[in-house]
């Protein structure tokens, strides 16, 4: 499947899809696409903006329960009609001027709406298969299958066996087919990472998805070059849960944070390059770079920790790390006990629970600090701020800030330039490293294995290998030794 | 013998109903549900989702309509994969996991009884010594740690053979085979041991001796009958083990199989798979249970006498 815009393989800039061009309004609010005239679905049906017009209304149903329909909410009207405020979908707005031309009309200027069309919540679908097989907002219906399924994008599913395997074919009617280079592509769905890495060095993938920790190190020392680490636009830190009374001071909570060395942990125990972090937002995002006067700093924390009526921790309260079951998080989880025991002398208990526990506690507002990762949507300091607005479903800490909340809510959205609006998430972001409702530890990086046979493959910080641009040399094993 | 069959299958129905009606209770009252995720799920999703599966009515309510459902044969929808049935989802993993089930039980009976029935002809000598502590080293041997040693070995040093899959390359169902089979062989081999050396202190066993028959042949003719009945009686509780307890290698070896179908069900909340899946097991564990007995009855005359004195 393939949005309106694709996305640069290395560099994330929206770039043509199956829109060939686009023009901006003068006010940022109003797009209008120029769709490509030779552009068909797998099927051989032609493909025209009144898919995207149908596609977008379908997403809109609440019946459908969209779990992404938010990424819709740019959109004027649209957040107003899918709450049923707004019951005519023709004051959405989306309109196909004609069968190749859509316009799409914002309610507020959004500088990430193009990178918002390469999301797979706004991919148009195939009207007629969808409705030879349910109605437009009905659920789970077997469209998707294998042989019902008709695209719009490269490839095409030939074959979806669950836990086996899931095989795509080159799509002779994508429009630029004659640029694709792989004509199948196979992906193994696995839980086991060892397995994963073993069946890479057995020569049966071209490319894992992940590596467990305790290879990486192997993999640098032997200088080999199908291990790719690459910076990630995620973010790992501690969620505090602010409700708790001898957290809710936030010089404790900077006393906290100050005395995580996170040097240590990236060198030590993560060991693939990840980056300490020190705000919220990976920096470089949409080249914004977060400031924090947030550091490694035990002295003056354990200075803070008296301020707060906590000299040298007596009288802290014992308190619980929660984490989701898992080696990595555990061993993160008891470096941050000891650094906060030797450096603040303050108990640390550590619990963990099962991934779907976990999640529940954690919405229920059901522990002290709990641990937390956050992979960005979009590239825009946006997708990691708007998350701890007061009422935002992921902000769980009960952290609530009405000067924060009109930045992100009420003035990033209005101002006219890029620099304005970076000043602005800055100014938040800056609330956010005061108050310190969250503690950010590291910033991800993503890290693949890839065969050297695959020619043209680019890292980038979504890590979205771009499979229409890559292809396949002939084994040169005998030559540089590929095998381990 | 027919008698006993429906006798024993007429126990099944309870057992059956307390099995369903423990684990619907026990995922049910489980912490975090199906529809939980990382990111918030907004509740209006929520809401139309719930009402989907028919979740916004009553548990009581629920579990009546459950029972109705299972009694037509319907397992109902999976929660995780939209628009797929329980019952498509287990027929679509039971293959890999009947098919894994019976190398790895050919592997533990070949390897089993040979060794059993080799230690029990000379005991107490290196001939008993060997096997035997070499199948105690197997029934201590973990699957999780036996697989990946032997994808070390055969995988990926010696490279013979692939280190997962099912049926993609061949030779890729050795490996798992060997992994499941190879606890229960340890099993049978002690089991084949016990029941050959009990036989042939048998007087019976001493007059085909007399008889002037060579060792292979009173073996073969006379002893394994009654020495292997422990291991027949084992084989249907082994094969539902097999079944049902093959989750781990199919993990190790990314086996399309019922049992990573179950673990991940589990893991996701999947009410209706987990249900869907547990009645499965619990109704193949019942059936090999009688069907083992059945054939146990049939090789000891004795026990053929008395069910036939039953019926």
């Amino acid at each position: 499947m393939e949005g309106l815009l694709l996305k640069d393989s290395t560099t994330l800039a929206p770039k043509p899809g199956l829109a060939e061009s686009w023009t901006v309004s003068e006010d940022g609010r109003v797009y209008t696409f120029n769709l490509r005239k030779n552009a068909r679905w797998s099927n051989g049906d032609p493909h025209n903006a009144n898919d995207y017009v149908w596609s977008w209304w379908r997403a809109l149903q609440p019946a459908l329960g969209n779990l992404y329909a938010y990424m819709y909410f740019s959109i004027e009207n649209a957040q107003e009609y899918y709450e049923g405020t707004v019951t005519d979908f023709d004051q959405v707005g989306v309109k196909a001027l004609d069968d190749y031309t859509l316009q799409v009309t914002l309610s507020n200027p959004t500088p990430y709406f193009l990178q918002l069309l390469d999301h797979y919540s706004l991919y148009p679908v195939h009207r007629g298969t969808v409705e030879k097989f349910g109605t437009a907002d009905e659920r789970g219906t077997r469209w998707t299958y294998e042989g019902n399924n008709v695209g719009n994008g490269a490839f095409q599913l030939v074959d979806w066996k669950i836990n086996r395997r899931i095989t795509l074919e080159r799509n002779p009617y994508y429009w630029n087919s004659d640029q694709v280079q792989l004509n199948k592509i196979i992906f193994y769905p696995t839980e086991n990472v060892v397995s994963e890495e073993r069946m890479f060095r057995a020569g049966q993938l071209h490319r894992t998805g992940s590596i467990p920790a305790d290879k990486i190190p192997v993999y640098l020392e032997a200088n080999d070059s199908s291990l790719h680490i690459a910076p990630y636009l995620g973010t790992y830190f501690y969620r505090i849960n602010t409700r708790v009374p001898h957290l809710q001071d936030k010089t404790v909570r900077r006393a906290l944070a100050m005395t995580i060395d996170r040097e240590t942990i990236s060198k030590s125990i993560l060991k693939a390059g990840q980056i300490p972090a020190y705000a919220m937002t990976p920096p470089g995002t949409m080249g914004y770079y977060p400031e924090s006067d947030l550091r490694f700093d035990p002295e003056a924390a354990r200075k803070l920790l008296a301020d707060a009526g906590y000299p040298n921790g007596e009288g802290f309260p014992t308190t619980e790390i929660l984490y989701n079951t898992s080696e990595g998080h555990r061993k993160i989880a008891v470096a941050i006990q000891q650094m906060w025991k030797k450096y603040l002398n303050i108990d640390i208990k550590l619990l963990n629970q099962e991934w779907k526990v976990y999640l529940d506690s954690e919405s229920a507002g059901n522990y002290q600090i709990s641990r937390a990762g956050w992979i960005g949507d979009y590239v825009d300091p946006n997708s990691f701020l708007d998350m701890f607005l007061c009422n935002g479903g992921n902000n769980r800490t009960g952290w609530c800030n009405s000067e924060y909340d009109r930045l992100i809510s009420d003035v990033a959205p209005t101002v006219k330039s890029h620099a304005e609006r970076m000043t602005v998430f800055g100014q938040a972001e800056q609330i956010l490293m005061d108050e310190l409702p969250v503690i950010p530890i590291y910033i991800y990086t993503s890290v693949n294995l890839v065969n050297k046979s695959v020619k043209n493959y680019a890292d980038n910080i979504l890590n979205q290998p771009a499979f229409t641009e890559m292809s396949l040399q002939p084994e040169q094993s005998n030559i540089d030794g590929a095998q381990y | 013998m027919l008698r006993f069959a429906f006798y024993r299958l007429l126990q099944a129905i309870p057992v059956l109903l307390i099995v369903i009606s423990l684990t619907f209770l026990l995922v049910h009252s489980a912490p975090g549900g199906p529809f939980s995720a990382d990111k918030a799920v907004p509740p209006e999703v929520i809401k139309a989702l719930e009402a989907q599966y028919n979740l916004d009515q009553p548990l009581w309510q629920q579990y009546v309509s459950y029972l109705g459902d299972i009694v037509q044969g319907d397992f109902g929808p999976s929660f995780k994969y939209p628009g797929r049935n329980v019952s498509e989802l287990i027929a679509a993993g039971l293959p890999a996991t009947a098919e894994l089930a019976f190398y790895a039980m050919l592997v533990a009976l070949v390897i089993g009884v040979s060794a059993g029935v080799a230690a029990a002809m000379r005991p107490n000598t290196a001939q008993d010594y060997i096997p035997m502590s070499a199948a105690m080293i197997g029934i201590c041997m973990p699957s999780f740690l036996l697989g990946p040693l032997l994808v070390l070995i055969f995988g990926i040093h010696l490279e013979w053979l692939p280190v997962s899959g099912w049926g993609d390359m061949p030779g890729d169902k050795i490996l798992p085979a060997i992994t499941l089979g190879t606890g229960y062989a340890a099993y049978i081999a002690r089991l084949s041991r016990g029941g050959m050396l009990e036989v042939l202190s048998q007087d019976y066993i001493r007059t085909a001796r007399a008889k002037g028959l060579s060792e292979p042949l009173v073996i073969a003719k006379h002893a394994l009958r009654g020495g292997l009945i422990p291991v027949v009686a084992f084989l249907g509780p082994a094969f539902a083990g097999l079944l049902g307890g093959s989750f781990v290698v199919e993990t190790i070896f990314q086996i399309p199989g019922l049992g990573r179908f179950y673990v991940q069900a589990a893991f996701n909340r999947d009410y209706t798979m987990i249900l869907g899946t547990t009645v499965f097991f619990a109704t193949l564990i019942i059936v090999f249970n009688l069907l083992s007995d059945m054939l146990a009855i049939w090789l000891n005359p004795k026990l053929r006498q008395q069910a036939r004195g039953e019926s």
